[in-house]
């Protein structure tokens, strides 16, 4: 149990007199999983809104793979990318290997389905309410899409959050594309593992313990943006 | 309401807005030349590179970046050409590695040794041993645990040959008092620390390990337990694209005086981590780092 | 566009209308003209395809078999002219005043015109004060008043109503019947469906008689209610005309 005093001590410690390091790899991890999950969202909420408005053949199978690719293990995605983007193989050229931006493109991949997945869900339902007042109305495809959109954009932006909550998480994806180089890399949950590998316990529980607060602050603030859901009713 | 969910588009548009800024402007860090070195978990985990590469970026202004992997993906990493520099701890990977046209040349750049450690009851009785394969032996008798590290690393090949060395078919005993972890060093001790078990380790990570619990070093001396680390610029002839001239000057550093008397002045807890060793005729050719 | 003063879509003809879905025949053949004759009752035991029906006149339906014309349309779009309040009002998750405003960009109304359109809908649904209050707020009685409003702001030829009361207070379903016959006051031809005889008598000029997917009597309100033709339509009006007693009465 000394071991979690120590890390809530070491924790207290780090940020309060803002450990240059740290805040180095804070900033890179919010930089590294927003640009993930806002790239993922814009990918796949709309994918999400057409696999529940239209019927297209195939449609269940995709739906099916969709779904099951929600818990798509970080490190054998990080593995794939690791082969898409190493020189020796098919997108070398552009020499993204180890950089933050790999890291972004495995990360965009691991909760692209999830999105996607999650908002299907959501507009489905909301379209199972809709539908018939909408159609009487007279609307077209893209304008039930826009109002379903923004009707469902509470239980959007929970999805949002969870994909947000996937990639600040992970650890085994962005370990191997990016390789956890110092300065360049480095992220919250990268260097958890590597204390825990040097045996520094301490510390590596009081980075956690950073990573689960710093998260929390972000659902926190996503929380008070919002409002009160004055709606009456969540969809 | 609308307004403020309006409120919070435009603050998470401008926060976008700000990302991309960011995340186009050109930084300092952006602009320095850099080179990727594959080098181990072993030399990470010892803070050897924190010592040492600030002293080589300050005279040359050339920022290094390490990948900390297994020996296995060092060299595998830096065959695909996805590293400038391989700097690991197996001689006979890396003498394939440029028989087989991907290196240049192969350095001695410094060594330390692999410990035995284990638990300070010692149920092998193995501190009263000097030798590693009697050692080794006297844990299987014993049948005492032992963690290895099971994922051929430079650190699993030298333990898999002293088992040899012992004439032990270490294969047996696998799942049993023998357990491969299939993992780094770090993880390793962890795991033997937690289990109060024997394993072999490099003594960089061993002195830079704060997780021993009741591990302590129970043999070490061996002239089979010596540690050789060796550096190697990957070939352009190969890889058309790695950044020959920035690495050469990396090498060239490690192997001259400034840089070998650097590695020599590494200390963990006051005891010397690295002995530099490089060929004494490199050394005093002494190739000055231009700036 | 809505075009207050545009000629007529009506009349509506169904023709030898059926609808099956899988093994099951729903409607049966159904043949009937529908003018521009103030408010149609539909009327029938619960099952009998009332509900269906008006989905099929609306469009929300396609037909197996049959055709549905409007003969007044000449060229242009029928549901333009047509709007329908379903049982269970549907509200979007934003105000009162949205959800108007949302229908009537549906229909390509323009924005200056919009205002005024909204302000005297919630005037004669009396919901005035809830104009910014999110919809789904609002009680049952009140979002079923809205979804009147909104049709009504749409300015319809025709209006089908699906059981609009079925799940509403007395008083409620008072101020919509009201509001109904208001529209019905400015031109519009209602259609709706009730299983509540008391409304049917109240508000019907002209009365539909369904079971079983069949039309089995129309004929204007005072003489339906007088004394129909059709025995299991007077069984009906008796109270007798139940669903569990489907099997027990058959027409001799």
């Amino acid at each position: 149990m000394t071991d979690f005093g120590a890390a809530i001590s070491t924790a207290f410690a780090l940020v309060v007199y803002l450990d240059r390091d740290l805040s180095e790899v804070v900033l890179l991890s919010l930089k590294v999983s927003i640009s993930a999950v806002i790239i993922a969202s814009i990918i796949g909420l709309p994918i999400g809104a057409a696999l529940a408005l239209y019927r297209f053949p195939g449609r269940t199978i995709f739906i099916v793979i969709v779904n099951a690719f929600m818990g798509l293990p970080p490190v054998v995605i990080g593995l794939v990318v690791y082969l898409l983007l190493s020189r020796a193989g098919p997108f070398g050229v552009f020499g993204l290997l180890f950089t933050p931006t790999a890291m972004i493109i495995a990360q965009v991949l691991l909760i692209t389905p999830l999105i996607a997945a999650l908002a299907r869900q959501v507009m489905e339902t909301l379209w199972l309410e809709y539908e018939e007042q909408l159609r009487s109305l007279g609307t077209t495809p893209l304008r039930a899409l826009g109002a379903l959109l923004w009707d469902g954009r509470y239980s959007l932006m929970t999805a949002v959050l969870a994909g947000f909550g996937r990639a600040i998480a992970e650890v085994g994806a962005v370990m191997i594309v990016g390789g956890n180089i110092d300065h360049v890399t480095r992220v919250m949950t990268t260097s958890i593992a590597l204390e825990v590998s040097k045996g520094n316990l301490a510390l590596a529980l009081g980075l956690g313990i950073i990573l689960v607060v710093l998260s929390v602050l972000v659902n926190g603030l996503v929380f008070f943006l919002r409002g009160n859901n004055r709606q009456g009713v969540t969809p | 309401m609308k307004t403020l969910f309006l409120r919070m588009m435009t603050v998470a548009a401008c926060f976008m807005v700000a990302l991309t800024a960011a995340w186009l402007s050109p930084t300092a860090r952006a602009e320095t030349p850099f080179i990727i070195v594959a080098s181990t978990s072993s030399t990470q985990n010892s803070g050897l590179f924190d010592y040492l590469l600030p002293k080589f970026q300050q005279s040359s202004g050339i920022d290094v970046r390490v990948l900390a992997v297994g020996t296995g993906q060092a060299v595998r990493l830096t065959r695909n050409g996805d590293a400038d520099i391989l700097f690991v701890h197996h001689k006979p990977s890396e003498e394939k590695f440029v028989a087989d046209g991907f290196g240049v040349e192969r350095f001695d750049v410094m060594y330390n040794e692999f410990v035995l450690v284990g638990p300070a009851v010692d149920p092998a009785a193995i501190s009263s041993q000097t030798e590693a394969p009697a050692a080794l032996k006297a844990v299987a008798q014993a049948a005492a645990p032992f963690v290895s590290r099971g994922d051929e690393s430079g650190t699993h090949k030298r333990e898999l040959s002293l088992w040899q060395a012992a004439d032990i078919d270490i294969s047996q005993a696998i799942g049993g008092w023998y357990r491969e972890t299939g993992s780094g060093m770090g993880a390793t001790l962890n795991i033997a620390a937690a289990m109060e078990a024997y394993t072999l380790a490099d003594s960089g990570t061993w002195l830079n390990f704060h997780n021993r619990r009741g591990l302590k070093i129970v043999l070490r001396g061996d002239p089979l337990l010596f540690n050789q680390y060796g550096v190697i610029l990957v070939n352009k002839a190969k890889h058309p694209h790695v950044k020959s001239a920035l690495g050469q000057r990396f090498i060239d550093w490690l192997l001259s005086a400034a840089g070998q008397s650097a590695i020599n002045s590494f200390t963990i807890e006051g005891e010397r981590a690295f002995t530099a060793n490089a060929p004494a005729d490199i050394v005093s050719s002494d190739k000055k780092q231009s700036e | 566009m809505i075009l207050a003063d545009a000629a007529s879509i009506l009349p509506l003809e169904l023709k030898n209308v059926s609808l099956h879905t899988g093994q099951k025949r729903l409607i049966k053949d159904i043949s009937c003209t529908l003018e521009a004759e103030d408010i149609t009752v539909v009327i029938g035991p619960n099952g009998a395809g009332k509900s269906l029906l008006l989905r099929l006149c609306h469009g929300l339906l396609t037909p197996t078999s049959g055709s549905i014309v409007w003969h007044g349309a000449a060229g242009r779009n029928p549901s333009l002219f047509q709007a329908m309040v379903f049982q269970r009002p549907v509200m979007l998750r934003r105000s009162v005043r949205a959800n108007i405003d949302f229908a009537l960009s549906l229909r390509k109304v323009p924005r200056h015109l919009r205002h005024d359109l909204i302000e005297e809908a919630l005037h004669r649904a009396g919901l005035n004060r809830f104009a910014q209050t999110p919809a789904l707020v609002l009680s049952f009685g009140e979002q079923q008043r809205l979804a009147l409003a909104r049709s009504w702001a749409l300015r319809p030829q025709v209006l089908f109503l699906d059981e609009p009361t079925a799940s509403i207070d007395p008083a409620a379903t008072h101020v919509i019947e009201e509001v109904i016959l208001a529209m019905r006051k400015e031109g519009t031809k209602i259609v709706m469906c009730t299983h509540d005889l008391g409304q049917a008598r109240r508000l019907a000029d002209e009365v539909m008689f369904i079971h079983r997917g069949r039309i089995l009597e129309k004929s204007d309100a005072s003489t339906f209610f007088d004394g129909p033709k059709n025995d299991l339509a007077e069984a009906f009006l008796r109270g007798e005309l139940l669903w569990w007693h489907r099997r027990e009465l058959t027409p001799p």
